[in-house]
């Protein structure tokens, strides 16, 4: 109880105005940033709490790529005869699904974000943004895990780095912004919606046909490409491959319209979830 | 710097009426928007005056200056908007109109234990609650054991929360949040909720918490407890600012306003004419004020008017002084030759009324050679709003109020070491 009667020294200058809502765009980022540590522990406590409930953990975090990458090596790879652009299917198909999965999945969790914290969210404040950004975050974990397999399977197969390898944590960044921009809508969609999480395995699904997962790019006319490169996920993917192998020309006419599309996506999803973030604390 | 903590200017904050409990689904929207898709592009209307009762304003025009190092108390019933203003200040939510201004670092209490996971250990929980309420993971790693010793958690630490009880889980949260030590301190009814050993702990905390420049907003029902902490108290009803001021002053108009509302009365005896009525009763003072308040522990004079309608033999008087529990506090009776019709004044003298602050019933009951004729409970009840004398922890001060003085001698030297125990008896006794 000492410490409670010291003088308190201001050296965090701190002060904030409050205010209605106005404008459009509000997005303090210095602010997210004094809540790092915040951000840190939701991260934190969403792996422990995640890892502990699963009871075979680790591994299933292992198993899930390698499943899907068996399914997709024998359905669309020996079966369908699906072009791999000369790479072996379970690297074509695993490099793809890496970038996938970690989509998918922080789309889910974003998702459930803000409503699983609604106790949290009408008690305390903090930036809202944090919220899906950590979800977003905690799911590299998985991803990571997953990559470290990948390494093993370059090995297996004497594939070796190239140059292009330097660009990967480009895509990871890019992964990370997409799946952040698309998690600020779905999460405040269903902070309003509460039946759109629902909607969200299906979402997955259809999203997954249409990126370059089971099939490259390459199988979609030129014409059409900068089309199909609006699917935000679709220039990652594909970048990523392209960057983890080093085969085939690389995507860049498809990567830089994905980018602008994740781009408009982001801000829109910040306007949006700011939005929601105004009134949700009073009908949460 | 100037000595400003939060400055609030015409803070106003509208809720919809009943928007709470519903959720929309976008199912429903979109079969909505599929069926009238030219509402879409309709712009929302703003409510109508004709509308208002689907909206009410939460606060309305709130305006307050709280000084650095302030303890100021909120009071008012349920629905009077204290918890909105918190949530504004601390910016759960935002105001429809109107600015605020906090200087400093803010931490918030609006509940005990917001985000524990059942998950995770006790350990973990600390890390994360303590986070979550705006704490440096240093700060907490530096505060850590004492946290536990104060919980009284230790064996438990690495045990998920799940397995905790409840009064453990809840014990483990205010041990946190007793630690926290923000420049602004923003405080819902929580302690409320605590066993009255927390509350001590935690009360004790607060006040060194204002000795040590730091900004306290407090809400809270405990009136006496308002009393004792706070340098100033802010009344809200529906929404806007009543009364600022003193505490013994604020807390008391609160008192009389809510006394009010209840109907005290006079419960006349079946009996088509009464042969004596009521009229009314009132104190007096050295210092005039508020008939029916009660500002000193010095002597006072009480005085009730009585009707009398027909002559009467051997009056009996009987004045008594109940609790709002209706216990009998004391009591007195006299007796009176006769009385002719007329009205009378019943004059009593009191050296003191040495009771703790709060509200008081005076009864009167008069008598006559055959039966009781009168049976008032004065309305309205007294109020007493003197300061508290006794033990600065309510628990411990009881219901009667005076003065006292504390001695020490020291055997050897004879000398009295003489000290008010009206003061802060928290500085120089120290409960653990």
């Amino acid at each position: 109880m000492s410490s409670a009667a010291q003088p308190i020294s201001r050296t965090e200058n701190l002060a904030w105005k409050i205010a209605p809502p106005s404008g459009w765009f509000e997005l303090d980022l210095p602010e997210v940033w004094r809540y790092r540590e915040l951000l840190y522990f939701f991260v934190w406590r969403d792996l422990k709490v995640r890892y502990k409930q699963t009871a075979i953990g680790v591994v299933w975090v292992v198993l899930q790529p390698l499943l899907a990458m068996l399914v997709f090596t024998l359905f669309f790879g020996r079966l369908a005869k699906m072009p791999s652009e000369g790479l072996p299917y379970p690297v074509f198909y695993y490099t793809a699904l890496l970038p996938w999965l970690y989509f998918a999945a922080s789309l889910t969790l974003a998702t459930n974000t803000v409503v699983e914290n609604e106790r949290v969210i009408t008690k305390v404040y903090f930036p809202r943004v944090i919220l899906p950004f950590s979800a977003v975050l905690s799911g590299l974990v998985d991803f990571g895990i997953g990559f470290l397999l990948l390494m093993c399977m370059m090995f297996y197969y004497h594939l070796v780095p190239t140059v292009a390898t330097l660009l990967v944590p480009v895509f990871l960044m890019l992964a990370v912004l997409t799946a952040l921009a698309v998690g600020l809508w779905l999460s405040a969609l269903n902070a309003v919606y509460r039946d759109v999480r629902y909607v969200i395995p299906f979402l997955v699904q259809f999203w997954l046909f249409a990126s370059p997962v089971a099939y490259p790019s390459t199988l979609v006319p030129e014409r059409w490409r900068w089309l199909y490169g609006l699917n935000p996920i679709a220039g990652v993917v594909e970048g990523f491959r392209w960057a983890i192998t080093g085969q085939g020309q690389p995507p860049g006419r498809l990567v830089l319209v994905s980018a602008l599309s994740v781009l408009a996506i982001f801000v829109g999803g910040v306007i949006f979830f700011q939005k929601m973030e105004n009134r949700v604390a009073d009908t949460l | 710097m100037s000595d400003t903590a939060i400055r609030i200017e015409g803070i106003s904050k509208q809720y919809s009426r009943g928007k709470r409990e519903k959720y929309l689904a976008l199912r429903d929207v979109l079969t909505e928007a599929l069926r009238f898709p030219r509402r879409i592009f309709q712009k929302k209307r703003e409510p109508e005056a004709g509308e208002e009762n689907e909206y009410f304003w939460a606060l309305d025009d709130v305006s307050l200056e709280v000084k650095q190092g302030d303890i100021v108390g909120l009071i008012g019933r349920n629905g009077a908007g204290k918890t909105t203003l918190l949530k504004i200040l601390t910016r759960i939510t935002r105001p429809t109109r109107g600015r605020a201004r906090v200087v400093g670092r803010v931490g918030s209490l609006l509940e005990v234990g917001t985000g524990f996971h059942p998950e995770l250990t006790g350990r973990e929980n600390v890390f994360f609650y303590g986070s979550i309420l705006g704490m440096r993971k240093r700060e907490i790693e530096a505060k850590f054991d004492e946290i536990v010793d104060f919980s009284g958690t230790e064996g438990f630490l690495d045990t998920p929360l799940k397995h905790y009880s409840t009064g453990m889980q809840s014990r483990l949260a205010f041990s946190v949040a007793a630690h926290l030590e923000p420049e602004v301190l923003l405080v819902d009814e929580v302690l409320a909720v605590g066993d009255l050993e927390f509350q001590r702990k935690c009360l004790g905390r607060m006040e060194k918490t204002a000795q040590g420049g730091r900004t306290v907003i407090l809400v809270s029902h405990q009136l006496n407890q308002i009393r004792r902490l706070c340098k100033k108290v802010v009344w809200l009803d529906q929404g806007k600012i009543r009364m600022a001021g003193p505490p013994l002053e604020v807390a008391g108009a609160y008192e009389a306003a809510l006394l009010a509302r209840e109907d005290g009365g006079r419960v006349l005896p079946s009996g088509a004419v009464a042969k004596v009525r009521g009229l009314y009763w009132e104190l007096e003072e050295e210092k005039p004020g508020n008939p029916h308040v009660l500002k000193s522990v010095g002597p006072v004079t009480a005085k009730f008017s009585v009707e009398i309608n027909k002559p009467l033999n051997m009056v009996h008087a009987g004045l008594s002084l109940h609790s709002p529990e209706n216990q009998l506090l004391w009591g007195t009776a006299h007796n009176i030759d006769s009385l002719k019709p007329g009205v009378y004044e019943f004059v009593y003298r009191l050296d003191s009324i040495p009771l703790k602050p709060g509200a008081y019933r005076w009864r009167l009951c008069i008598f006559d050679e055959n039966s009781i004729l009168e049976y008032w409970d004065c309305s309205p009840d007294m109020l007493i709003d003197v300061e508290p004398l006794g033990h600065l922890d309510e628990q411990w001060a009881g219901i009667l109020n005076f003065p006292s003085e504390f001695a020490l001698y020291d055997e050897s030297r004879k000398q009295p070491d003489t000290r008010i125990v009206r003061g802060r008896i928290w500085t120089t006794v120290r409960f653990r």
